[in-house]
């Protein structure tokens, strides 16, 4: 093909209508084609002389992943064209807020703030549980849609079944100067956690207007991260919640091991604000200026990692466990907590929510259930955290949560669902003639649980 | 197209019925078996028979080293191997002898091309263990594809071909069982299957690939099989012990 492109330029039968983004990798169109209803998007390199092969390569790798991927927060593959000829990726147009824009009214409102990064960080659980790790999440990349955030470019991601084409073809680290994470500075590529510092990087300019560590153009600028920490949230808006600056601060860690666990776990602390345990990280209103010390060890313990190194997407689990001590802490409730000692001691970087659901009665008990329901809802979270006591697990492994509800099941089930449990365990009580007949909580919620349940019962003598 | 490959089955007859069993359902339209039927294995008459008769309905059927040294002695080989091939000589029929002595050391087929070891001077058994023998292998030859086997360990190695600016640089990367590769057409590829009958990647059971030519992607599948009745059969047959162990290892 030769020329610039412009409206009206034919490729493959596709009609280019509007430009709607441009990019480094190339320019999205708005096209159409009489075989498709309604229009598409086809990401094109921005004709020049010839394709370099990195751009090459870029549309090679995303093409690769793109067609593995599936669910709400990609954008449908179509078609790619012929990477020989005219290297282009053709996919569903996905309507919605691009972040970048929404990003230009930053400082956001802190709740704003967390409820966009929830639902970013719901994508990249996503993303993470497909094997893929993005590598250049950065606003530009995001679409707010209805159905969730959307994510764009994977141009330079990294999909654990197939080669890592990207690293193979260039010694330099890929990704984009504003939310580069330092480990993929030092050219290691493949781990989730990369995504999750560029996420901070994101939740640190909606909140405060400026991205933690500007937009460095020179490598040795890229690399000033590795030691040298960005202000706290808290001093450039001292709005911004000491749970949020924790969550921002903790995202943004250098060593990648002291950042959330998963995708998942950032989700839940986004979602549960008062949840979040606060370490000094909440308390700083400086820039930490021990951080290359406290570094030291761990950059000069890393080797140059291995390109084709396979990265281990998917990350630390949440495990949600569900007990009704609304008897007190009897048998069935020991049997639970000795349930989740063995299947956390599987899985050492899990978390664990406690949940207890009071079940709220439906007519004619309004102003008793205000009065007593309040106290009813302290005394329960003081027997969940008594129950909990034994599992001695650190604050930061483990959150507690009462909810009222009149469907306990639902309410369980809700709780799973907003925030990507991986593994709910929770009790059943012996059958009983009533049981048989309404059906039990747990049935209901194996029915329809999103994850891995574990039920618990008490073995029966006989 | 789909194309099932066999590589390095080593009369192992278990290993093979396995493969067959499981590749069949895959919808195969082709068979190519890259060599080494025979060696290390207590069933070689039984395994020849196997592939003679793919190669009656139009299977690749190519010659390995120890196809070879058959005829040839095993000189140059481990001892264990060498006595695997001194026994092997001694129990096959002339039938087999004489199919296993008319193979090619290569098949090219379009823009694919089979091979035993490498496309670098096929019959020198060279093994593809790395990038290094991989950019040989690629600069030996035209080909889209080659396929290969000889090393027991699966492997794609890959090149940008045909661009401006293009490094040379040769990918490799370690294929994960029943996962898809795609063969991008800006690159050639080196596709080298595992052992049918002896893999030594460290997971013990059987390998063969599938290339689907329409989806552009050749898969490396695995498949248990029932090792101890291999092993018991090397056992019996007296040959050397280690030769038994290593089935169960994948070494």
């Amino acid at each position: 093909m030769a020329g610039p492109l412009a409206a009206g330029t034919v490729i493959d039968g596709f009609t280019l209508e509007q430009r709607i983004a441009l990019g480094g990798m190339g320019a999205i169109w708005r096209v159409r084609h009489p075989r498709h209803a309604g229009p598409l998007a086809m990401k094109i390199p921005i004709v020049g002389g010839g394709l370099d092969v990195a751009t090459v390569v870029a549309y090679e790798t995303e093409e690769m992943i793109l067609r593995r991927l599936a669910g709400p927060h990609v954008p449908r593959f179509v078609a790619a064209g012929d990477l020989r000829n005219q290297p282009y990726i053709l996919m569903e147009l996905v309507e919605g807020d691009v972040l970048a824009e929404v990003a230009r009214r930053a400082p956001l409102p802190p709740e704003e703030v967390a409820l966009i990064g929830a639902r970013v960080a719901a994508a990249l659980d996503d993303l993470h549980r497909q094997r893929v790790v993005h590598h250049d999440l950065k606003p530009a990349n995001v679409i707010l849609a209805a159905r969730g955030a959307v994510l764009l470019d994977f141009g330079i991601a990294r999909h654990a079944d197939l080669p890592d084409l990207v690293a193979e073809e260039t010694d330099e680290p890929v990704g984009s100067a504003a939310t580069i994470a330092p480990e993929q500075i030092l050219g290691e590529r493949g781990n989730p956690a990369s995504d999750l510092f560029a996420l901070g990087c994101i939740l640190y300019l909606l909140a405060t207007g400026e991205p933690p560590f500007g937009e460095p153009v020179s490598d040795v600028g890229q690399r000033r991260r590795l030691y040298r920490a960005p202000k706290p949230p808290r001093a450039l808006a001292p709005r911004t919640p000491r749970w949020l600056q924790e969550v921002i601060l903790r995202c943004l860690e250098v060593n990648p091991a002291d950042r959330h666990p998963s995708a998942a776990q950032l989700l839940f602390d986004l979602n549960n604000p008062e949840q979040v345990p606060l370490t000094a990280r909440a308390e700083r209103t400086a820039r930490e200026e021990s951080l290359a010390a406290r570094l030291a060890g761990w950059i000069a313990g890393r080797r140059a990692p291995k390109p084709s190194a396979r990265p281990a997407p998917g990350g630390a689990a949440v495990v949600l466990v569900a007990v009704d001590l609304s008897r007190g802490a009897d048998d069935l409730a020991e049997e639970i907590r000795a349930e989740v000692a063995r299947i956390l001691a599987r899985a050492p970087d899990a978390r664990l929510a406690c949940l207890a659901v009071l079940k709220l009665r439906l007519v004619g008990e309004t102003d008793r259930r205000d009065r007593s329901g309040r106290t009813d809802y302290v005394a329960r979270l003081v027997a969940l955290k008594d129950w909990a006591r034994p599992l001695d697990l650190p604050e930061t492994a483990v959150s507690f949560h009462v909810i009222e509800s009149i469907d306990v099941a639902g309410a369980i089930l809700d709780y799973a669902v907003l925030n990507r449990v991986d593994h709910l365990v929770m009790g059943a009580r012996g059958a009983s003639a009533i049981r048989r007949h309404l059906g039990s909580v747990s049935a209901a919620v194996v029915a329809e649980a999103p994850c891995t349940v574990t039920v618990v019962r008490r073995k029966r003598g006989g | 197209m789909r194309i099932a490959i066999l590589s390095d089955i080593h009369a192992n007859l278990e290993a093979l019925r396995a493969c067959l069993e499981a590749a069949a359902p895959l919808g195969v339209d082709r068979w190519v078996c890259l060599g080494d039927v025979v060696g290390y294995g207590a069933d070689p008459e039984a395994c020849v028979e196997a592939v003679a008769r793919l190669a009656g309905d139009g299977a690749v059927v190519l010659k390995g080293n120890h196809d070879a040294a058959v005829e040839a002695g095993g000189g140059g080989m481990t001892d264990a191997a060498a006595a695997a091939i001194a026994w092997t000589a001694g129990v096959l029929s002339p039938a087999a002898r004489e199919f296993l002595a008319g193979r090619p050391a290569a098949a090219r087929e379009g823009e694919i091309l089979y091979v035993h070891d490498s496309a670098d001077h096929p019959g020198r058994w060279t093994y593809i263990l790395g990038p290094d023998e991989a950019a040989d292998c690629l600069a030996a030859t035209d080909a889209f594809l080659t396929v290969a086997g000889h090393t027991h360990v699966p492997a794609h190695f890959s090149t940008v071909s045909g661009l401006a600016g293009t490094t040379g640089k040769v990918t490799s990367f370690r294929p994960l069982a029943g996962k898809p590769l795609p063969l991008a057409r800006i690159r050639r590829h080196v596709a080298v299957m595992g052992s049918v009958g002896q893999p030594r990647d460290g997971d013990p059971r059987a390998a063969f690939g599938l290339l689907d030519l329409e989806a552009g992607e050749i898969t490396w599948h695995r498949v248990p099989y029932d090792i101890d009745a291999a092993a018991e059969k090397i056992r019996r047959a007296g040959l050397p012990a280690r030769l038994a162990a290593r089935l169960h290892e994948g070494r």
